[in-house]
């Protein structure tokens, strides 16, 4: 009981934060068709950014100005970089922004070193809030989950309540036609891929002092945000929100379950021994694959369901 | 006249300006002695393999100040591997090309494993062109037991060795402990060596976990921590390195849990920012070096060594230990007094040395695995170095002298 509600708390914080950094892929993916690689290097500049200015200012500018500042490094990229490349195709789209997440990562080693940097949690939110059968909750996670909980609704608010939310939602599900009815839809993509990167951006905020600040965050954070993307389906933020806390839930239930396909093989009365056929691998315990599963479920979905769990297009 | 005298000083300058040039050329004919340097340097470890180079380079340049060897100095030649043998085999074959004595390697026995069988075979086909490898990191026991090459000179305790010295850290009340280790030929050799000596010095103690993970590749270790308290753990034993020491580390600090970190690898690049105040007196490293030792034993002179590294870099001093590699690579050389590389690699089995913290060592030629003195740091506030700008820094628990340290060897080594 213990280990399943600490579980749940934990895969709860971190499904939040992967919603935060998917949230922005979502919108971009969804509404320009670009697969941005870039994404996880601009929550890995928002962390950064805070720590420079909590260095001297404090956090709390920091939690606003850094997401700010990556928006406006979004921008740049949308208007000076991708426009151009966009007529190119998909391919040269997604060739621009994985090239642009290498540079990311040589400027921030470059400015910041390759050690992590000493990033930390505000002393105001640095306590234990409660405590859960002996577990710390420190306050800084309820802090995470609060943010996340206010973006998603600021997003669902800006989305369905707003002028401007209701050509992003068009666009979403049908660019071409919001384009023909005369809007102007690259003034509308910059700003989304501003926005996306902004929150990106907020992710790393909030996210560079839960785990550590470093060169090698975005590259460990990346490919796990565009399982949730996919898996959630494009255009759906609602299915982008429920993929991020499965994928969170997932990960986390998977490292505390010790239980192998053996012991699954056991209820059919097959004993497994290392005479058996393949019992190396019918004895790994699922602990141990367990930051694989996402990747078996992104298969899955692509094969048996390209438009993802609430997706409203193909893939 | 004074045309043809003219003609003439112009005639003995040019030939002066030759013979110099050709004088010059010489010694550059002869130049350094060059030591291939392979490690990542980009990627998700990159941070290891860049304070490993900034911290040979400052070595290095003192150990040419007292004179290098043969008139020589030595030159680092970094090439990035990112991690992967096949890369680091390119770097053999960069080093072999350029016909340098040296190779050296610090991170990833299964990197190590490839490089020693490509070194045995390269100068088996080429007896004029041989290399050494010199392992200053890359521990796996196997490496000076089962696969143990002539060629190959490891200058680290191995696996079975910092785990001896570890579980004798232990204290008498921790009867129940954790093993989580990186899923690879390095973590798994951590798991089986620890689990033998716990059985052998420790049989009170009980394995209430035993876990393995992917490398590099988890993001969040709440999910484990929580497991590891729920299994009842008073001790965490973990070979991780790298962001999967920092990371873990910090999920267990900032969950509270009451327990105790014995790692091989948290005093590294990052580890102490990692662990933060929050770790005063929780985590514990089996290491070769750390910057309060010569304080605390009254070395002033490798004091002021770490000291002037500490003004020149942002970060610390953790690998000052390289020296020893530097001067038995310069011993060595000295003493076969050639560049003969099967010369020196006979002259480098069996040397004995007092490295620059005063305690003896020797490079054992039962299997060229080297054994010198080893200690078991702390992480606690009120040390005269803090690690990182932390506040926080390694104080000596334990003192490990080289003659505790030898373990038998499985290796029946083959000479040439």
């Amino acid at each position: 009981m213990e280990l399943i509600i600490v579980s749940l708390l934990n895969g709860l914080v971190y499904g939040m934060l992967l919603f935060m950094l998917a949230s922005g892929l979502t919108l971009i993916l969804s509404m320009m068709g670009v697969l941005n690689f870039a994404h996880a290097s601009a929550y890995m500049l928002g962390a950064y950014f805070a720590f420079t200015i909590s260095q001297h200012i404090g956090f709390w500018p920091a939690l606003i100005l850094a997401p700010v500042l990556c928006g406006l490094v979004g921008a740049g990229i949308e208007m000076f970089g991708l426009r151009r490349v966009h007529k190119n195709g998909h391919i040269a789209e997604l060739l621009f922004t994985f090239g642009l997440a290498l540079i990311i990562e040589k400027v921030v080693q470059m400015t910041w070193g390759l050690i992590p940097v000493p990033y930390r949690v505000p002393a105001g939110l640095d306590f234990t809030l409660f405590k859960i059968y002996g577990t710390n909750f420190p306050a800084y996670r309820a802090f995470m989950l609060l943010i996340s909980a206010l973006m998603f609704g600021a997003i669902w608010l800006g989305l369905t309540r707003t002028r401007i939310g209701l050509v992003i939602q068009a666009a979403l599900t049908h660019p071409e036609m919001v384009g023909a009815l005369g809007h102007n839809v690259p003034k509308v993509f910059t700003g989304v891929f501003a926005a996306g990167t902004a929150l990106a951006g907020l992710a790393g905020v909030i996210g560079g002092n839960y785990q550590v600040t470093e060169p090698a965050m975005a590259f460990t954070m990346g490919p796990i945000v565009f399982v949730v993307v996919v898996f959630g389906g494009l255009g759906s933020l609602s299915g982008c929100f429920i993929a991020s806390l499965l994928m969170g839930m997932i990960q986390t239930f998977a490292v505390v379950l010790d239980y192998s396909l053996a012991d699954l093989l056991k209820h059919f009365d097959v004993v497994v021994t290392s005479t058996t056929p393949f019992h190396e691998v019918l004895l790994v315990p699922l602990s141990r694959i367990g930051a694989l599963l996402p990747y078996i479920l992104l298969v899955l979905i692509l094969v048996f369901r390209p438009r993802g769990l609430m997706g409203t297009r193909e893939a | 006249m004074s045309r043809t005298l003219g003609g003439r000083i112009a005639v003995v300058l040019i030939g002066a300006l030759i013979a110099m040039i050709a004088s010059l050329g010489g010694a550059l004919a002869q130049g350094t002695i060059k030591i291939m340097y392979t490690d990542p340097l980009s990627g998700p470890f990159a941070q290891v393999g860049d304070a490993n180079l900034k911290q040979m380079q400052y070595i290095l340049d003192f150990i040419n100040a007292k004179g290098g060897a043969l008139g020589r100095k030595f030159e680092l030649v970094p090439f990035d591997n990112k991690s992967q043998p096949s890369d680091a085999l390119l770097a053999l074959k960069s080093a072999t090309d350029q016909n340098m004595p040296f190779i050296m390697q610090c991170s990833g026995s299964n990197i190590a494993a490839a490089l020693i069988e490509a070194v045995n075979k390269h100068n088996d086909r080429n007896p004029d062109n041989r290399i050494i490898y010199l392992n200053c990191g890359a521990v796996a026991t196997e490496l000076t037991n089962e696969q143990c090459s002539f060629w190959h000179f490891r200058f680290d305790a191995n696996v079975a060795m910092k785990a001896e010295v570890m579980v004798r850290a232990l204290p008498k009340t921790t009867t129940k402990v954790y093993l989580l280790n990186q899923d690879y030929l390095f973590g798994q050799s951590v798991q089986r060596d620890v689990k033998t000596f716990l059985g052998k010095v420790r049989p009170d103690v009980q394995v209430v976990g035993d876990e393995l993970i992917p490398l590099g590749k988890v993001k969040d270790f709440a999910p484990y921590i929580t497991k590891i308290k729920a299994s009842g753990a008073q001790a965490l034993l973990t070979g991780n390195w790298g962001p999967d020491m920092n990371l873990l580390i910090k999920a267990g600090i900032d969950a509270g849990v009451d327990l105790g970190y014995y790692t091989f690898y948290a005093h590294l690049a990052g580890g102490a920012v990692a662990i933060g105040p929050g770790g005063d007196g929780k985590v514990r490293a089996v290491q070769s070096f750390n910057e309060n030792i010569a304080p605390e034993i009254g070395n002033a002179e490798t004091e002021k060594w770490t000291k002037d590294f500490r003004d020149k870099f942002p970060f610390d001093f953790y690998s000052a230990g390289f020296r020893t590699i530097f001067e038995y690579v310069q011993l060595a050389v000295t003493k076969a007094g050639s560049m003969d590389v099967t010369k020196i690699a006979y002259a480098m089995e069996g040397l004995e040395h007092k490295d620059f913290l005063g305690y003896d060592s020797v490079m054992r030629k039962d299997d060229h695995q080297l054994i010198s003195e080893y200690f078991v740091g702390v992480f606690k506030k009120g040390v005269k170095y803090d690690s990182e700008k932390t506040g926080l820094g390694w104080a000596t628990e334990a003192t490990i002298l080289a003659k505790d340290l030898m373990q038998p060897t499985t290796c029946k080594m083959k000479r040439p």
